[in-house]
Formats: C-alpha cells, sequence, structure tokens
C-alpha cells in the first residue's frame, strides 16, 4: 500500500430507504466513501448489499435519500449519468456479453468515450478507424495489466468462471472509473483465483488511484483488503469502521453468529 | 492444406482489426466477387437471373437488414414485409411526383422513408420485449397493408391498385436487361454489406450486441438502450426499405401490396434464423436456402418420381415441397440453432487444423 493517500469524501449516502412493495430491502442507510479508499459492505444473506451498489449506480431508484457524489447532490441516480460520473461496476452473476469475444466486451466498456457517428462508422473513415485503434491500445493495456492476453479472441461463453470474473473486472475498468463498485468479485473462486483477484484490486487501487467498494463474503479477504467496512442487516447498517473495529462489534458478531439470549 | 496462418504474424491492431484477418479469406471473398460481376453474367440465362439471383441478391439485402435487428440486437419483428412496402411505395411516389428524381436517389429516399417509420415503430421496443414486441411489429405489417390497398394517394390514384415504373437509370445506364438488373443489385449489395460489416464491427455493433446479450449490464456501462434499438430499427429499415424499392422498382416492375404481405415478413425472419442470427454470412445463406431451395425441389422431385416409375403431379410437387422444406427448417433449428452460418465458421475452425483434431 505505498504512494496512495486517502483523500476527501467523494461519494456519500444519505438516509437511503429503498422498498419493494412491502420488503423493505434498505432503511435509512447513511455512509461515505473516501477517494482512494477500498470500502467494504459485508453482511449476511439479503442483507440489501447489492440492492445498495444497484442504488449507488443508478439500477434501482431509493425512495428517501439522497446520493452526494463529488459534491453534486442526486435523489436517485441513472445509470447513463453514473457511468459518465465514472462509477463502473461488476455483477455478482456475470453479465458479460455471451456472444462476444473477450476483447468486445472490453471494448465496450469504452462506448462512452468512443465518439464517432454512425455514417462514419459505416463507411469506416478516419475518425472511425483511429477511435477504434486508440481505443484497442487502451484495451490491450488492461488485458495485460489482467493477465488475459491468452483468451483475447474466446467468445466469453466458453471461459471458465474464474476467468469471466476477471474479463467482468476488465470490462469495468475500462471505463477508466473513479470508483469501481465490485458485487462479490471472490465468489465461487478458488484459493489461488481469489489471490489473484485480490491482487489486481489493490493494485488497481494503489495504481490508478480508484475507489473501490466491494461486497464481499469472505472474511478474511475482506479484513485483509479494506480500509472501512459498513456492516448491513435486514437492510439497516449495523457497524461501521476499520475492520477490527467491526470485528469487535457485539452488533456484527450478533449477526453473523446470532445472540445468545 | 492451402488454409493455413504459419507464418502470418500480425504486427500491428489495425492488421488485426480487418474484416477478413486472415490472406486465404481476403482472395476468396476478393474471387468470389470478380466472379459475381464477371463470371456469372457471361454463363447464366435469363431464367436463372429472373427466378433465382435477383431475387436471391434483394432478399438477401432484406435478410441482411432484419439481421441487424434480430441477430444484431435481439429485438423480433414481424413487420419486415411492411418496411419493404415503405420502401418501394416511398421510392415510387419520389419518382414520380419530383420531375428529374434519378432512380438511385428515390431508391435511397425509399430507404430512409423506411428507416424513419421504422424508428416510429421500433418505439414499443423501449417498453416490451419478446412476444408482445413481435405483436407491436405485427401491427405495422396489418396497418401497412391496410394503407397501400385503400389510400389511394401512395399507390397515384391508381385504380387497379398496382403501381408499375419504367426502366429505371443510373446516369447513363438504363438497367433494363435481367444481366443488368443483376449486376445493379449486385453492387447495392456489396457496397451494404460492407457498411453492415462496419457497423457491426464499430461501437454501434457492439452496442447492439450488448443490449442483445445483457441490457441491464449495457446500461450500466453508459449504453443507452434507448439510442442503441431506435439506431437498430432505424439501419435494419432502411435496409428492408431499399431492398423493397429494389424489389418493386428492379425485380417486379409493377406490384401490388400483396408482393410485400405477412408471408414476406416470415419469410425473411425464417431467412435470418436459418441462415445464422448475428452474422452477416448467415443472410445470404438464408435467402440462398430459402429462394433456390424451393426451386431445386420442384425441379427434383418429377425427377426422383421417375426414377421410381411415378408420376408426379404438379399439385403434388406442391404439398411436398411444403413438407420437405418445413421438415428442413425443423431439423436445422434442432441440430444447429445458429444457424447455417455457425456450420460454416465451425468447418472452417476445423479446417484451419486439419488434418488434426486440435
Amino acid at each position: 500500500m505505498s504512494g496512495r493517500k486517502i483523500g476527501e469524501v467523494i461519494l456519500d449516502l444519505k438516509n437511503i430507504s429503498l422498498s419493494f412493495g412491502g420488503v423493505k430491502a434498505l432503511q435509512d442507510i447513511s455512509f461515505d466513501v473516501l477517494e482512494h479508499e477500498v470500502r467494504a459492505i459485508i453482511g449476511p444473506n439479503g442483507a440489501g448489499k447489492s440492492s445498495m451498489l444497484n442504488v449507488i449506480n443508478g439500477v434501482y431508484r431509493p425512495q428517501h435519500g439522497e446520493i452526494i457524489l463529488r459534491g453534486e447532490h442526486y435523489a436517485n441516480m441513472n445509470s447513463y449519468e453514473a457511468a459518465k460520473a465514472g462509477l463502473a461496476r461488476t455483477f455478482q452473476n456475470i453479465a458479460l456479453f455471451k456472444g462476444m469475444s473477450v476483447l468486445d466486451n472490453i471494448m465496450t466498456g469504452r462506448n462512452l468515450k468512443m465518439k464517432a457517428n454512425i455514417l462514419q462508422q459505416a463507411f469506416w473513415l478516419g475518425p472511425a478507424q483511429r477511435e477504434e485503434l486508440e481505443h484497442r491500445l487502451k484495451v490491450e493495456e488492461i488485458i495485460d495489466f489482467l493477465e488475459i492476453q491468452h483468451i483475447r479472441k474466446t467468445p466469453v461463453g466458453r471461459l471458465p468462471y474464474g476467468l469471466q470474473k476477471r474479463v467482468d473486472l476488465a470490462r469495468a475498468l475500462a471505463m477508466e472509473p473513479q470508483i469501481l463498485l465490485l458485487d462479490e468479485p471472490m465468489a465461487g473462486m478458488n484459493v489461488e483465483e481469489k489471490q489473484d483477484m485480490c491482487r489486481f484490486i489493490l493494485d488497481v487501487n494503489d495504481q490508478f488511484g480508484t475507489t473501490v467498494v466491494l461486497i464481499e463474503h469472505d472474511m478474511g479477504v475482506v479484513m485483509d483488503i479494506s480500509d472501512r467496512v459498513v456492516v448491513l442487516d435486514y437492510g439497516k447498517k449495523i457497524g461501521d469502521g476499520t475492520p477490527d473495529e467491526v470485528r469487535a462489534n457485539p452488533d456484527v458478531i450478533s449477526a453473523y453468529l446470532g445472540a445468545s439470549h | 492444406m492451402f488454409y493455413r496462418e504459419n507464418g502470418q504474424f500480425k504486427t500491428s491492431y489495425k492488421s488485426d482489426q480487418q474484416i477478413f484477418a486472415i490472406p486465404q479469406d481476403r482472395w476468396a471473398i476478393l474471387a468470389l466477387i470478380v466472379f459475381a460481376f464477371v463470371g456469372i453474367p457471361l454463363l447464366v440465362d435469363e431464367y436463372l437471373f429472373r427466378a433465382i439471383l435477383i431475387p436471391f441478391l434483394i432478399l438477401s439485402l432484406a435478410a441482411l437488414g432484419v439481421n441487424i435487428l434480430v441477430g444484431y440486437c435481439g429485438q423480433i419483428t414481424l413487420g419486415a414485409g411492411a418496411f419493404m412496402a415503405v420502401g418501394a411505395y416511398a421510392a415510387y411516389n419520389f419518382l414520380i411526383r419530383i420531375s428529374g428524381m434519378p432512380a438511385l436517389g428515390a431508391i435511397l429516399l425509399g430507404g430512409l422513408t423506411a428507416a424513419a417509420v421504422g424508428i416510429v415503430f421500433g418505439i414499443p421496443s423501449l417498453r416490451v420485449r419478446g412476444l408482445y414486441l413481435a405483436v407491436a411489429t405485427l401491427a405495422a405489417q396489418f396497418f401497412w397493408d391496410w394503407a397501400f390497398l385503400r389510400v389511394k394517394w401512395f399507390t397515384n390514384d391508381s385504380s387497379s391498385g398496382s403501381v408499375s415504373v419504367a426502366d429505371i437509370e443510373l446516369f447513363d445506364w438504363t438497367i433494363n436487361t435481367p444481366t443488368d438488373k443483376y449486376l445493379f443489385c449486385l453492387g447495392i449489395l456489396v457496397i451494404f454489406s460492407l457498411m453492415a460489416k462496419n457497423l457491426v464491427r464499430g461501437s454501434i455493433g457492439r452496442q447492439w450486441m450488448a443490449i442483445r446479450d445483457m441490457d441491464v449490464a449495457a446500461t450500466v456501462i453508459g449504453i443507452r438502450p434507448m439510442y442503441a434499438k431506435l439506431t437498430a430499427f432505424a439501419v435494419s429499415s432502411f435496409y428492408v426499405g431499399v431492398a423493397g424499392a429494389l424489389w418493386g422498382m428492379v425485380h417486379l416492375g409493377s406490384w401490388e401490396p400483396a408482393a410485400f404481405s405477412l408471408d414476406r415478413s416470415f419469410q425473411l425472419l425464417f431467412m435470418v434464423i436459418i441462415g445464422g442470427m448475428g452474422a452477416i454470412a448467415g443472410s445470404f445463406f438464408g435467402a440462398a436456402f430459402i429462394v433456390i431451395l424451393p426451386i431445386f425441389l420442384n425441379q427434383m422431385l418429377p425427377l426422383v418420381g421417375g426414377l421410381f416409375g411415378l408420376e408426379v403431379s404438379i399439385a403434388l410437387v406442391s404439398h411436398v415441397e411444403i413438407m420437405i422444406f418445413g421438415a428442413l427448417i425443423v431439423f436445422f433449428l434442432i441440430v444447429e440453432p445458429h444457424g447455417i452460418a455457425r456450420l460454416w465458421s465451425t468447418g472452417r475452425e476445423k479446417l484451419r487444423l486439419w488434418p488434426f483434431p486440435h
């Protein structure tokens, strides 16, 4: 962890409440994320962790609350705005574009930065061609970074799970995000794959200064790599602080292990 | 044996991004195009042009359009016939109502009109998908069938409801013989195929495919579903509309709304499904399959019957033709749901390694 300085608050969530009919997925949750930090969201199944990420990048619209991103206030985000504002994410159940090659999947992440219009593309004119090359170079850097050169041209549907997760991360990185939301990046991986993934996440954080918000179930990983942890249970926030503080929090212990009555 | 890439190394991303990255493919396609332009007119008689080659070219173009929408963007359509009709009637009206309008201009304007209509009928795709969208596009089919039959303005008040155009001209070239028509359609098809390939390998094509494969993830990346879906509808309808204009003004010469009925919509959709969704080549395979197979069966069945001493009546031929045709469609869907294009690319992959298994 060298060279990286934790900065000001970049993302602030205030009193977020989200319900689906009678189900209260999130109740009055507030927490903040500092620039360049690794922030973990943990909690038992159904605690509302993925809903929280979905609120942050505009897939769900919260009924109450406010999202403050770099000083800008939003009642709710929409996905397009969120992407433009530099939020990228990966998905719990890999959401890659199955019919496309690894390269095309990652190139899709560059979409917002590509400006050639439809006629220039149809005739493969100068701007379209140049743009395609420029962004290919960028994408190749990411491919190198994540060590997936050998599967560049493979359709993602044919890849094993661990590699698909890596391509999912690559696609998010291609957006050059300021905040990276990772939804269980290590779920279903073996130890070696987990180690690789941890290394990539820390490298991204360290080299590019990307702020990381991640959901993870592997406590060893969470306590190891995150700077601060927020704990959710049944849609409520029950703990927030450094890994050591959270570990010592009695509410957190009872949520995970059950309280003694 | 000759299909080897040994020693072919790419040293730039530009050379890696070519349409046909393998030189053998490039030469083969070039040879095919040259043969189509030079060889075929020398070898083929009028009947083949009229019955097979010209319909094949025009329907390939329409299938290409349908493939962009259905295969690349994942939006189902049962209104392709209607968009062909819009293209044809719009081109007709541009041609007769604006004096001095060049035929090619009218055809392209017909395509643009179809694109505009396609955007309007594509709006439901923003809310509904799958079968419900199919029904919404079916509405386009019924609406335009009705409009071209009942609104006399579209057909220039022709009493019979059918319209006709004189031989069209491209600069000084009057297109009246089957060979001329064939070359004209072939030229348009080659250019439009190249454009389609450029679109689907570029950023807009990736947006379409992203929406097709996983729309939530696509939105999160910053793809606007509205833009992606409506451009797919517009480009697709443009292709289908130009094909419609060619079908009416070049192939038929005079036509009535029945030329673009619901049957045509289904036929185009079948071409894409059988040929291969999400593959440019699939459009050609599908069109070839659907145009040539009935004619082939038509010719073959009496011959085969003759071998066994059976008298095959015309009625029987047409019945058996439909049965075999249906059976083949089912067969293809079961054996290779990704269509003939996938069989073709699997075959090519194998050939690259042959005689080794991997």
